[in-house]
């Protein structure tokens, strides 16, 4: 069964409001002139790892910019466990970690101080905020060098000290954003492997933006975006029946009418 | 090693604070981590450290060392007596180090909003303007650091507060119970509320023209337009009347310009003084300030909101 935008809409006004991890809901938004986001809707299941696949200027960066409440989308409805981010923006962020595209560590202080402003960011004293940025850098195996300066690490390790940053205050939803651009590809792994680790063993819902498919497992539910719209919404099998496809490059290709970056 | 880890080998660690959590504890923490953030990140660049520190002594030992002989300055208040150009200097070189700290936190601000560090920060879920007055504060500590180590190295230029010992207790019956702070630490002392309310009120406004400015490029114009005009046409390096005798309309420049009230307050309040007039203005444009940056971050109402983000976007 072909699964699209539309059915996903509906679905998403068909579930309670506080069982997803993160709904969306006929969202648009516009700067000046410009629609970056056209009736979007998509929901991330707790437990669920779902890809947001689209190209450069496809409009993911402004969603996300939307669900971290950036600012505030002018029409839709977007919530995160049930707490819409314009009413209850508090209790949402609360729930959200988020790991962005480009850097955002202080490269001049070590890893130890940047989680621990994370943690303070959250409302941990010092105390606690030390506690948990340790357990969190042993999470992705990086306690060790908790001492040493951000400008010291890798690309790969700096990425997996965001996602630790982005897991001490024990989220129910993470966002990343294109999180593997720039990594070798051991490093894309590693990170990859530890979100799908978080998603398979504590039932963290993961919205994952790429434009990379070879990082789709068929597991995956696919959110297809391009040019502000969602063109499609389901699963893997889904995704190859409405691209009439016989893999989710060509698929992709075929439901965008656009090479993607893997392919080129 | 897993998120248990995170959630239970933090020996002792509860549970992930919800809606309920924002509690007094937890702005506390919130705040005394920003503040502490802007000063380890100001200690770990001690190039800024030095080149703020060099600037106003540059003015001070060349500048003003080279006028002296050009600049008199005549009695007027705070000053008691003739004072040496230098001396009458030293407060706006202070308000000048809160302009370049203040604009320098913007430069930052539109910098971690072009690569998108700002983001770690407005993704707290403790409220906007609470982030945003927390900064506000970080920046003005930094500043301070700053001050009182100009301060520090001006005394031995013999540019101290000599006013007399402060008065600190209280008259029962007719007596006296307390002691007196003697100069020149009375001055260092009663400056300090000065120095921090001009330093929040140029934070603010740094703040604000950081949400206006689009991009890092466009900030180099701004500090030209900026900077300079602010700290020119004030009391920073020369008295007002002096201004007015040379051209009426830039004393009313002068005195229209909330840097010129800035300075005088530093001044009188480095002598023990309280100037009144200028602390309304410099209170009232900081409340003024703030509230237009909080404005211009609200994420429904504000500058960004309208014209999207700075920094990589797909």
């Amino acid at each position: 069964m072909v699964e699209t935008a539309k059915l996903d809409t509906a679905a998403g006004k068909r579930a309670p409001a506080g069982g997803e991890a993160l709904l969306v809901r006929g969202v648009s938004h516009s700067f000046g002139d410009v629609r970056a986001l056209n009736e979007v809707s998509l929901t991330v299941a707790p437990g669920a790892f779902t890809v947001l696949l689209g190209l450069n200027g496809a409009g993911k960066s402004t969603l996300f910019a939307l669900i971290t409440r950036l600012y505030d989308n002018t029409s839709g409805e977007i919530s995160i466990f049930g707490n819409d981010v314009r009413r209850r923006p508090s209790s949402a962020l609360q729930r959200l970690g988020v790991v962005f595209q480009s850097r955002t560590l202080d490269a001049d202080l070590s890893l130890l101080q940047n989680l621990t402003y994370h943690a303070a960011l959250h409302g941990y004293g010092r105390r606690e905020g030390r506690r948990r940025a340790h357990a969190a850098l042993q999470m992705v195996g990086l306690d060790k060098r908790a001492h040493e300066k951000v400008r010291n690490l890798s690309g790969g390790q700096a990425r997996r000290v965001e996602i630790a940053r982005s897991m001490l205050h024990e989220p129910g939803l993470l966002l990343l954003d294109e999180p593997t651009v720039g990594l070798d590809i051991d490093s894309r792994q590693s990170v990859i492997a530890i979100v799908r680790g978080l998603v398979r063993d504590h039932g963290i819902g993961v919205l994952w933006a790429t434009h990379l498919i070879d990082e789709i497992d068929p597991n995956d539910r696919i959110v297809v975006m391009h040019k502000g719209r969602v063109l499609y919404s389901g699963s893997v099998p889904g995704l190859l029946e409405a691209g009439r496809a016989s893999d989710p490059a060509s698929a992709f290709r075929t439901l965008t009418g656009q090479p993607t970056a893997e392919a080129a | 090693m897993s998120i248990d880890t995170l959630a239970r080998a933090a020996t002792g660690a509860q549970r992930a604070p919800q809606a309920s959590h924002l509690t007094v504890a937890g702005f506390l923490a919130c705040f005394r981590g920003i503040v502490w953030r802007e000063v380890l990140r100001f200690l770990h660049q001690r190039e800024r450290f030095f080149s703020a520190l060099v600037r106003p002594l540059v003015w001070l030992f060349i500048f003003a060392a080279g006028f002296r002989q050009v600049l008199g300055v005549s009695i007027i208040p705070p000053y008691e007596t003739y004072v040496l150009y230098e001396t009458y200097i030293a407060p706006g070189l202070i308000g000048m180090i809160l302009l370049f700290n203040a604009m320098q936190s913007s430069l930052s601000m539109v910098y971690d909003r072009e690569t998108g560090a700002m983001r770690t920060l407005l993704v707290s879920p403790y409220p906007r303007w609470f982030l945003l007055t927390s900064k506000l504060i970080g920046g003005v500590s930094v500043a301070l650091l700053q001050v009182y180590a100009f301060l520090a190295i001006a005394y031995f230029w013999e540019i101290e507060p000599d006013a007399a010992a402060l008065p600190v207790g209280l008259t029962l019956g007719g007596q006296f119970v307390g002691f007196e702070i003697p100069a020149p630490f009375n001055g260092y002392i009663t400056v300090l509320p000065a120095i921090v309310l001009s330093g929040l009120m140029l934070g603010a406004f740094g703040l604000f023209l950081s949400s206006v400015i689009r991009q890092l490029e466009n900030f180099a114009g701004v500090m030209n337009f900026v900077i300079f005009p602010m700290f020119f046409a004030s009391s920073a390096l020369y008295p007002l009347w002096r201004v007015r005798e040379s051209s009426p309309l830039l004393y009313e420049i002068c005195r229209f310009n909330p840097f010129t009230h800035a300075v005088e307050l530093i001044r009188f309040a480095f002598y023990c003084q309280f100037d009144l007039n200028s602390f309304y203005v410099v209170a009232g444009c900081t409340i003024l300030f703030l509230a237009c940056a909080i404005y211009a971050y609200n994420p429904s109402k504000g500058l960004i909101a309208r014209r999207g983000p700075g920094g990589p976007k797909n």
